[in-house]
């Protein structure tokens, strides 16, 4: 491989490609599963793993790796939802605080730290309640506690780089405040929302799988991983391969994400940027 | 040659001969510091002066064994009062450091240790070398507060680091590196971070130490006006080699390679401008990288009279003139 | 020949009347304003067209925060700034974008006064952007001018700041400087970043610029070789406050302020066939959060008698067009 030098680490690798192969399972699911999510095969009730089933059956003898494959869509796209918005929200509110300090930032942190102060799932698990299942409220559930961690980071970012030079040179050649944080800020508190956003998708999926398995994800037949592996736990004791597929498949996608997020975080480390830059120090 | 000179005088308090020190970079190994090769003796100051990325750091760092650690001796001998620094264990070199060898480094607020006090840190110092009581190791402490000039010793002693403006921190790192007389001491650019009339007093407690203690100093500085001030014997390095050592006097009276020449003619003097600014004659183009130096003289691609041969040869350091060491061809008087 | 006070012009370029700027020191979990550092106390001054007034003195005597506060990057707490031509800024919230062309500023750290993640030439365009000067080819082609014009070479436009060497970053900080075609420029410890065969370089270069553009500099720096070099008038400051100003060979030769006279004494000579015979005394220097009472001076002055410890002294003009704040000489 001719990567650069900094891209060439095992998590970053090995986190692509978990992630790319779920992607790929997600895109392509009607081209990859054998069966019908909904499709029943009441003889084949809880079989193993066999040819036909390549990981066995459920209760009504529906295909598991087919409900996983489509499942794996329902989960990304409300990571994919909810990553972007909390990313966007964050990150703005993280500019503005940081940028203009003084009672913007009091009042802005503060409001941060009200939705930080709820317990995640709770606040996740009310939101549900009030507007009813459904992806857009899944998703909104989700973001309501995700867009805290991109305004503490990137206000944090933001303090420090404000006090760079060239923010000073920038605004000494009459630069205006929107121009100043999109030209000269935001592309260099690029790094950490990328880290975190790779990492907010593993959060985003748990927190989905969270909300199905207690219930209040999408409703059923929709194929989610939460659900499939809430209801495999009640046959955990005769059939345990249906909670350990179901877990193990969020568990590995979680990971894949995690170590994407951990790589990126060092390949992205400007003290390894400037080193392959070849300078000392 | 070198060698010679040496033998005249007694055993020099330090000497490193034939010092190569690399750097373990991503694409292999490249030199830092190449055949360097140094004496200092007792009561003797020797400034070490380069601009940066020339390995006058390294050097220094070396010469107390405190190299990072993608950075590593590859030959050569360092010998304190005669004995082989490089080949001591661990037990013994950590002996040696601070008793026998100690240094004053550039930033004192970052070189000492926010959370002990200025006594403290003094008397931890002396009590890994000495026998002595806690009581009896402050005591030393204040006495080598004393001995710096710090005004107030007692009360000094008792205060951390940041409560002490710049150059009262240099003044406790001086201590502190005196703290168990060490016949040497290694300065790495011990003024630098200092405002101009702090500097004049540090200079002065330098040398002023010097004259009671009679150490032996090496210095080692980017200002040829420090250099002018404190130095008996200057070396000027370049890409990590020595390419002049003289006298300080021969070095302003008659320096001989083009380097030197170069840096003190960009030097805006004081007391010479003109009303109307003129020209610096200034050395252009800039450093080589040293994992990229050319293959001949180092200095030949910014050198006014560099020949085909400093493109193609790399020129010996050789004495020209008696006790007057450089590396040059153009200066080639075998 | 710019030379001295008798020849200064009728109206100068920029005219700086008793700036002043002070910041709030803040202490407890509430921020709460707790005290007050006058940083700029009080500053006059005034360049003429193509002159260079070097601001010189130590770390904490405000010499940046003078910088900061002409091109309004602090707060100022009052003072006028005029220039020739340009209604009055000081009392402006925001500095108008006219003033900003005609004054700007060349900052210490080649390394954090570009931004890493854009290319040089997009640094240099940035305020022509800014100030929707020209069209887009025309801005292209002004940034290939002033690329050039600072001494760098036009294949290296698309490469980023961290490919190039301190002395190579200063220059392009220099030609963002000088995209607007300003009549002054602040240049704030341009050099002291820089090894010394480098720093000639800059020097020249500044030199140079100023001969062919008629600029004139506000250099602040606390190298006094340097100031020497390139000054036509020198201002020293201490805590806050201009204690001498004057034509650069009646300062360098003649100073009349005790601190001038220290500073002088200082300098590192260069001649080790003359060396200065250095003090390890130290002596009490203050801090601008603690300033003395009286003439700031006081503390470290030999001359200093009760007087100076209660009464501040006012700039006055001397012989030569210098003016010192002393009660003494």
């Amino acid at each position: 491989m001719t990567l650069p030098k900094r891209f060439r680490n095992i998590s970053l690798i090995l986190g692509t490609l978990i992630v790319l192969a779920i992607v790929i399972c997600a895109v392509f699911a009607p081209y990859l599963t054998t069966h019908g999510i909904e499709q029943m095969d009441m003889r084949n009730r809880f079989s193993g793993p066999t040819l036909t089933h390549w990981l066995g059956t459920d209760n009504f003898g529906r295909d598991l790796w087919s409900r996983l494959i489509f499942g794996a869509r329902v989960s990304l796209t409300i990571a994919c939802i909810s990553v972007a918005v909390s990313c966007i929200i964050g990150t703005a509110v993280g500019l503005a605080a940081g940028y203009f300090g003084g009672w913007t930032d009091l009042i802005l942190m503060r409001i941060t730290d009200i939705f930080l102060g709820f317990p995640a799932i709770v606040l996740a698990l009310a939101i549900v309640a009030v507007l009813g299942p459904g992806m857009v409220n899944v998703a909104l559930a989700i973001i309501v506690v995700a867009w805290t961690e991109y305004a503490r980071v990137v206000r944090a970012t933001t303090l420090m780089l404000r006090e760079q030079n060239y923010v000073l040179a920038a605004k000494a050649l009459g630069a205006d405040p929107a121009r100043i944080l999109v030209k000269e800020i935001l592309p260099n508190a690029m790094g950490p929302i990328i880290v975190l956003a790779s990492l907010g998708f593993g959060t985003a999926i748990i927190s989905e799988s969270a909300l199905s398995f207690l219930g209040f994800g999408l409703p059923p037949p929709t194929p989610t991983w939460g659900w499939t592996l809430s209801y495999g736990t009640r046959f955990m004791r005769d059939e345990p391969w249906l909670a350990i597929i179901a877990g193990a498949t969020i568990m590995v996608t979680v990971l894949g994400f995690n170590l994407l997020g951990d790589g990126l975080r060092d390949a992205l480390d400007p003290r390894h940027l400037s080193r392959s830059a070849g300078k000392k120090k | 040659m070198q060698d010679l000179a040496l033998e005249k005088t007694m055993e020099p308090a330090l000497a490193v001969s034939n010092l190569n020190v690399e750097i373990l970079g991503e694409n292999g190994a490249f030199p830092v510091v190449s055949e360097m090769s140094l004496s200092v003796n007792r009561g003797e100051t020797v400034c070490i002066v380069g601009e940066s990325g020339c390995g006058k750091s390294m050097t220094a760092l070396s010469l107390l064994r405190l190299l990072p650690e993608s950075a590593r001796v590859a030959s050569g001998s360092i010998k304190i009062h005669g004995e082989d620094f490089l080949a001591m264990d661990q037990r013994k070199m950590e002996d040696f450091r601070g008793d026998k060898i100690a240094m004053i480094f550039q930033e004192p607020l970052t070189a000492l240790n926010p959370v002990l006090t200025i006594g403290e840190q003094i008397s931890e110092s002396v009590r890994q070398h000495r026998k002595l009581g806690k009581r009896e190791a402050f005591a030393r402490a204040v006495k080598c507060l004393e001995l710096v000039q710090m005004p107030d010793p007692e009360r000094r002693a008792r205060q951390y680091p940041h409560e002490l403006s710049g150059g009262m921190r240099q003044r406790a790192m001086i201590a502190l590196a005196l703290a168990c007389e060490p016949k040497i001491i290694i300065a790495d650019e011990p003024t630098t971070a200092l405002d101009v009339t702090v500097q004049a007093q540090i200079l002065g407690l330098i040398s002023d130490l010097q004259k009671r203690l009679g150490t032996a100093q090496i210095l080692i500085t980017h200002d040829l006006g420090v250099v002018a001030e404190i130095a008996d014997r200057v070396i000027v390095m370049y890409a990590g080699r020595p390419v002049e050592e003289c006298s300080v006097y021969e070095l302003f009276d008659n320096p001989l390679h083009p380097y030197t020449i170069g840096l003190m003619g960009a030097v805006p003097h004081r007391g010479e401008a003109e009303a109307a600014p003129r020209r610096l004659a200034d050395i252009p183009g800039t450093v080589p990288p040293l994992w990229d130096l050319p293959k001949g003289c180092a200095f030949a691609p910014r050198c006014p009279g560099a020949s085909s041969r400093c493109l193609e040869e790399r020129p010996p350091f050789v004495e020209m003139k008696p006790g007057h060491f450089a590396a040059c061809w153009e200066h080639d008087h075998a | 020949m710019p030379d001295t006070a008798e020849q200064i012009a009728p109206a100068p370029l920029l005219s700086v009347e008793n700036l002043k700027v002070h910041f709030a020191i803040r202490a407890g979990v509430f921020q709460r304003q707790v005290g007050e550092v006058k940083a700029v106390d009080g500053v006059s001054f005034s360049i003429g067209a193509g002159e260079t007034l070097g601001l010189v003195g130590e770390s904490g005597c405000g010499k940046s925060t003078t910088g900061l506060a002409l091109m309004g990057l602090v707060r100022v707490a009052g003072g006028r700034i005029a220039m020739k031509g340009s209604q009055d800024v000081t009392s402006m919230r925001n500095v108008p974008r006219s003033h900003r062309r005609r004054m700007q500023i060349i900052f210490q750290d080649p390394f954090s006064s570009l931004n890493p993640r854009q290319r040089v030439r997009d640094i240099i365009r940035a305020p022509l952007d800014i100030h929707r000067i020209g069209t887009m080819e025309e801005r292209r082609a002004e940034v290939a001018k002033l690329i050039s014009l600072v001494g760098l070479r036009s294949d290296q436009a698309d490469n980023f700041p961290h490919q190039f060497s301190g002395g190579q970053r200063q220059r392009i900080g220099i030609a963002r400087a000088l995209a607007l075609k300003p009549d002054i420029i602040v240049c704030d410890e341009p050099v002291s970043a820089l090894d010394v065969s480098v720093q000639a370089q800059i020097l020249n270069l500044l030199a140079d610029l100023q001969s062919e553009l008629g600029l004139s500099y506000l250099f602040i720096s606390h190298d006094l070789g340097v100031v020497e070099h390139i000054s036509h008038q020198v201002a020293v400051m201490y805590l806050g406050k201009i204690v001498e100003i004057g034509p650069k060979k009646v300062i360098f030769s003649k100073p009349l302020h005790p601190y001038s006279e220290l500073l002088l004494r200082s300098a590192p000579s260069h001649d080790p066939h003359h060396r200065h015979q250095f003090s390890a005394v130290s002596d009490d220097i203050p801090s601008a959060t603690k300033k003395p009472s009286g003439c700031a001076f006081h503390t470290r002055c030999p001359l200093a008698t009760d007087l100076c410890r209660r009464v501040e002294p006012q700039l006055e003009t001397k012989a030569h067009g210098q003016s010192i704040a002393c009660h003494h000489r």
